[in-house]
């Protein structure tokens, strides 16, 4: 009776062990070899003296303020590049002759790296927050646009052929299969959308910002403090692997039909 | 018009379809010719690359491009229409639509209370009404082929095509489902053509059944099957008739020995 108890608990402890015992290694190593001399402090300070910096910038509320100024930042440009990459990209996936008109522009576009955008930005914008929101939207925009077209495209023509011999109406089509069906290709192109647009924000800030993340970084390297550059490298990973996190949440919230392959 | 055909609601007379593979062309049927009576239920059986499916995927209107006559009800196919039902060997559930919704999906134009209606009645007929909620990867093999059969049912079609509908299920489930869609065929008299590669399921089930041949494909032979519903497959009739159709697959047939001590 017992052992039943404790068996799925010991599986989950064992499972969280595993999660994390790569990364706790990896600080402990580190810890271990900064003690003994062998790492330079002022090229890779000690994990213990990054939380005390961490700790430190937190009461500040200096930390704060610059997470919440890159959060704000990256949620603006993110958000304008979802509603629109979502938006055109069904216009798109459900239209070829849309597909055509637009196809050649969006292919050229797109492999221009956001960050060769700033200068122009900047121009277009000047150095406040619209240059940077533009210069986000513009990373997380194709991720979206691109894998929308490519997961309305990947309707399975079986369900087409249904579809044609029940004489579905269009709409009823699109609604019930097409977009559903086009979800998981979708909510991909979010998550990698969220992800440059962490990219993009540090980028932009390291250029032109008097605050955010990006900012703290290039400002700490300026004075050579490692550790503070070292605590906005990790609060951007945390960050990101925290939102990134969220919306797997909401992918299964949403897509309970998909039995996928977990990886046993 | 002769009186055969007259009373035939799907007349196919010298139906021919090629397809182009790599310039080249393939015969895939030639010369088909075959009148089927309102109500009947006629199998087709062929070895796998006859055509028999194309024929039939001809007959929904998902092929175009054919030459000859395929007329239902007098008037020519050009495309699917509701008065053509099919089901595939694949359930083609759509997997994010609850079973009731699935059955929904091909009735269209109708007010709520009726449609509801409609599809409590098409889940009653293949028996399963307590399962209106379930997703398709909730159901077994067999279940998700009922649904399929409901769904191609849900518009009254006065032709119900099959396309191998229970070659992907046990052997259990297989005789289930032949025995059910007899039921429904003798409670509907949805006219209905069968295609498949499964000798004994043709005979079971069909008034008549029809014999292809491969590349291309024609069609052979047709045998009658006069035998009383519900049949006994074991039965001496039965045999006889599978013996006939195994001939034309089999030409030499072989020689059972028996060693009796």
């Amino acid at each position: 009776m017992a052992s039943e108890l404790t068996n799925p608990q010991l599986q989950k402890l064992n499972h969280l062990a595993q999660y994390t015992g790569l990364s706790l290694a990896i600080i402990a190593v580190w810890q271990v070899l900064s003690h003994l001399g062998y790492l330079n402090p002022v090229l890779l300070p000690p994990p213990s003296r990054i939380a005390q910096t961490f700790w430190e910038l937190f009461k500040s509320g200096d930390l704060p303020r610059h997470i919440g100024i890159s959060i704000i930042r990256v949620l603006e440009g993110f958000t304008i590049a979802a509603v629109l990459g979502l938006g055109l990209g069904i216009v798109i996936g459900l239209s070829r002759t849309m597909d055509r008109l637009t196809g050649l522009i969006i292919q050229v576009v797109k492999p221009i790296p956001p960050i060769a955008w700033i200068p122009l930005a900047i121009l277009w914008f000047g150095i406040g927050e619209k240059s940077k929101v533009y210069i986000i939207f513009l990373g997380a925009f194709f991720p979206i646009i691109i894998n929308t077209i490519d997961g309305i495209r990947q309707t399975d023509h079986k369900f087409v052929e249904v579809a044609r011999l029940l004489a579905v109406p269009r709409f009823k089509f699109v609604f019930q299969v097409v977009l559903p069906g086009a979800l998981p290709a979708i909510m991909t192109g979010v998550r990698v959308g969220l992800m440059v647009a962490w990219i993009c924000v540090v980028a932009a800030e390291l250029i032109a910002a008097s605050s955010g993340i990006g900012y703290l970084i290039m400002d700490a390297r300026e004075l050579s403090q490692s550790d503070v550059v070292l605590v906005g490298m990790i609060t951007i990973g945390v960050i990101g692997k925290v939102m990134d996190g969220l919306i797997k949440l909401l992918e299964k919230r949403i897509i309970t039909w998909k039995i996928a392959f977990s990886g046993n | 018009m002769n009186a055969a055909t007259a009373a035939s609601r799907l007349v196919i007379e010298g139906l021919n379809k090629n397809y182009k593979i790599n310039g080249g062309e393939i015969t895939a049927l030639q010369g088909i010719d075959l009148a089927i009576r309102e109500g009947e239920f006629v199998s087709i059986v062929g070895s796998s690359g006859c055509g028999k499916s194309t024929l039939l995927r001809i007959i929904a209107g998902l092929e175009n491009g054919y030459s000859g006559d395929v007329r239902i009800g007098g008037r020519r196919i050009s495309g699917p229409g509701l008065d053509r039902g099919m089901v595939f060997q694949e359930h083609r559930l759509i997997p994010w639509l609850t079973v009731e919704k699935n059955v929904a999906f091909g009735l269209n134009g109708l007010e709520n209370d009726k449609r509801d209606t409609v599809v409590r009645e098409h889940l009653d007929l293949v028996g399963l009404a307590g399962f209106s909620k379930a997703l398709p990867h909730q159901l077994s093999g067999g279940m998700s082929q009922r649904v399929a059969i409901a769904r191609a049912l849900v518009n009254n079609p006065q032709l119900l095509l099959l396309d191998e509908p229970f070659g992907a299920l046990d052997a259990l489930t297989k005789i289930q489902l032949q025995q059910e869609i007899l039921r429904i065929w003798e409670m509907e008299r949805t006219t209905m053509v069968l295609v498949t590669h499964d000798i004994d399921e043709a005979i079971y089930l069909g008034d008549r059944v029809v014999v292809m041949s491969n590349r291309p494909g024609t069609i052979k032979k047709i045998v009658p099957v006069h035998l009383q519903r519900p049949r006994d497959r074991s039965s001496y009739d039965f045999v006889q008739i599978r013996k006939e159709i195994f001939a034309e697959f089999f030409a030499e047939a072989e020689k059972p020995f028996a060693y009796a001590i």
